[in-house]
């Protein structure tokens, strides 16, 4: 046999019709993908004015935007300002952090049951915080505080328990729901040891709530949006190396465990945030990334769509829950729930009977 | 002789948790070469392949990769030299084929995403090699288990390394797709001069395809070398502990395993025709 002259790293060679087909099968979907995302967005932009606008005190659409930007009479623009716009901001910031979260805990782990308000995180961090009412503690800032290491303390908890040479997906999923259900009797242990308006306080914030948010709420969060979720973007590569598995991942290069440190501290931090700021509302985490995904036909990582359908649903729940049953205001996480219930039975009915995850 | 990467192995101890599974293995891949890493269930073969790939830290000993301790390497500077295709990956589902080879390219690619036009080049060229092409819009989770085994082993090549690990690149596959994966595994061996280490169950095919085993017996290396002085009828006996005939391979001119088994004349036919016959 002739003796090939051998040079390191040899590369393989295509040709351009080779070349022709990757890049249109990489740009296949990316038309459907910008289409949703630009949908979501305007939707979002959308209902999130006729939110500001509509109220006891209606404001025309019209005079939404100029209204934000202090034009407009003095009336419109304080309710404006400083009531339905923090609100709306509010739910919109609530609502992308708990969707991107979702999506980074369901990507990771390859299984939709594995969001943070499913496995236990939304609860640890608010047992925590009512742990924080009925101690006495009043202001945001100490329930941010609280939520956020009721939060990590929770994640870091199931991490270790579920932790065997790496982290399966249905062990973290069995866990967190235990870890869940254990949280869930605290808090209520907590309750029927509390002030009559402790409880009361702490039930409308359990269910998950956008009455009454200001500034106080928004800022935190927004700043810990425009933070983390750059971050996640950056690692969004790196989150769909590790869901290849372990060695996989590792074997191109993925330093795994810093990397997987890295997204659930970050995920973590935004459910915490979230959840501080207007409670742990139910499912939105849960549904928003198979929701955009679903929407975009795709089992790629989703993040930002799926912040958008966290915000997007989030508002609309907020605007129904508000105007849908006259003057009766009622916490926007009864319409979540109400949303994301069935949807959770349904998922449990599938993963059972195809056997499926991992 | 070449200047082509080395991965040498010194006197490894392997452990899971607590759990010793070998102790004192020592190797070095030949370069340019494919070497078939062979033995019984649970002889710690797969061990010493992700030992080899950094996949495990070892307890005592270390794995050389170009004369350097390959634990002490970034681990994204390994992974542009050595790929590695576990026995079981993961594909995530809905994901399409082109999108599963592109992850292959993560070493090569800065934190930030950029897609380059070397990437796709060699996704092109690892489709190429391994005639998935036509399915490169079509999801993973989709394919049969032959189409599946060279996407991934396309995710492999797109990686663009010179030494190529994978362990038990043939399971789950029939007999045509297990040579399919094979013969694709000598063209990159002979067409790229890559050098290819594998785990495989069939020591007829290892015996076959490979220029030197690696024959392991209960976490130590019993032999290794190039088949012919590996596949005797001895050294099959004291690493699978079976009783064989070894015969030449009148295809390929290499040894050929023939167990002996318990009814060696020919099983329950003559021995029911004998029944019938004295009856």
């Amino acid at each position: 046999m002739a003796t090939l002259e051998i040079t390191r790293t040899p590369p393989l060679t295509a040709d351009p019709e080779a070349c022709a087909v990757v890049a249109a099968a990489r740009t296949h979907g990316r038309p459907r993908l910008v289409a949703v995302t630009v949908a979501l967005a305007v939707a979002t932009f959308v209902v999130s004015c006729l939110s500001v606008s509509v109220g006891d005190f209606p404001i025309p659409v019209a005079e939404v935007l100029p209204g934000m930007f202090g034009l407009g009479s003095s009336d419109s623009q304080f309710i404006i300002q400083e009531l339905r716009l923090p609100r709306v901001l509010c739910g919109l910031l609530v609502g992308a952090a708990f969707g991107i979260s979702g999506a980074v805990f369901q990507s990771m782990v390859r299984n939709e049951l594995a969001s943070p308000d499913v496995i236990g995180i939304s609860t640890g961090a608010g047992t925590a915080a009512v742990l924080v009412i009925v101690l006495g503690g009043a202001g945001a800032p100490s329930l941010s505080v609280a939520a956020l290491v009721g939060a990590l303390g929770t994640a870091l908890v199931i991490y270790v328990l579920a932790y065997k040479r790496g982290v399966a997906g249905y062990r973290l999923i069995l866990v967190g729901i235990g870890i869940q259900a254990g949280l869930a009797s605290v808090t209520a242990y907590l309750l029927t040891r509390a002030q009559i308006e402790d409880v009361q306080r702490a039930t409308v914030w359990l269910t998950g709530s956008l009455n009454g948010s200001s500034w106080e709420q928004v800022t935190p969060l927004a700043i810990t949006v425009a933070l983390l979720v750059p971050v996640l973007v950056v690692l969004a590569n790196s989150l769909r190396a590790l869901q290849l598995g372990d060695d996989a991942a590792k074997g191109i290069g993925v330093r795994v465990e810093p990397i997987r440190a890295a997204l659930i501290i970050a995920a973590v931090a935004l459910v915490a945030f979230g959840t501080a700021a207007a409670g742990p509302v139910a499912f939105v985490a849960f549904v928003s990334a198979p929701i955009a995904r679903r929407m975009i036909g795709t089992g790629d990582v989703t993040l930002i769509p799926a912040a958008l359908v966290g915000a997007l649903l989030l508002i609309s729940a907020d605007l129904f829950a508000r105007q849908g049953l006259g003057s009766l205001e009622l916490p926007v996480g009864i319409f979540t729930g109400i949303l994301g219930a069935p949807y959770l039975l349904w998922l449990l009915i599938q993963t059972n009977r195809a056997g499926i995850g991992d | 002789m070449t200047d082509q990467l080395t991965l040498t192995a010194e006197n490894l101890t392997l452990a899971y948790d607590q759990h010793e599974v070998s102790r004192d293995l020592s190797v070095a891949i030949s370069p340019g070469k494919i070497t078939a890493i062979v033995g019984a269930n649970a002889c710690g073969k797969s061990t010493l392949l992700r030992a080899l790939a950094r996949l495990l830290a070892p307890k005592h000993g270390t794995v050389l990769l170009d004369g350097e301790d390959i634990h002490r390497l970034a681990t994204k500077v390994v992974a542009k030299k050595l790929g590695i295709l576990p026995q079981t990956p993961i594909a995530p589902s809905g994901i399409t084929v082109t999108d599963l080879i592109a992850r292959g390219r993560y070493p090569h690619q800065r934190l930030v995403r950029q897609w380059t036009a070397d990437d796709e080049q060699a996704v092109a060229a690892a489709m190429t090699a391994t005639q998935t092409l036509d399915l490169s819009v079509r999801a993973v989770d989709t394919l049969s288990g032959g189409q599946r085994q060279r996407v991934w082993i396309a995710m492999a090549l797109a990686q663009q390394t010179e030494i190529l690990l994978l362990d038990e690149p043939t399971t789950f596959l029939d007999l045509a797709h297990q040579i399919d994966v094979l013969d694709l595994l000598t063209d990159l061996n002979l067409q790229y001069g890559r050098t290819i280490v594998f785990v495989l169950h069939d020591l007829n095919h290892a015996a076959r395809y490979a220029h030197h085993l690696i024959a392991m017996h209960e976490g130590s290396i019993c032999a290794q070398g190039p088949p012919a002085e590996i596949v005797t009828e001895p050294l099959v006996h004291q690493f699978l502990g079976l009783d064989s005939r070894v015969i030449n391979d009148p295809v390929s001119n290499t040894p050929i395993v023939l167990p002996i088994g318990r009814h060696a004349s020919g099983g329950a036919r003559t021995t029911a025709a004998a029944a019938n016959g004295s009856g």
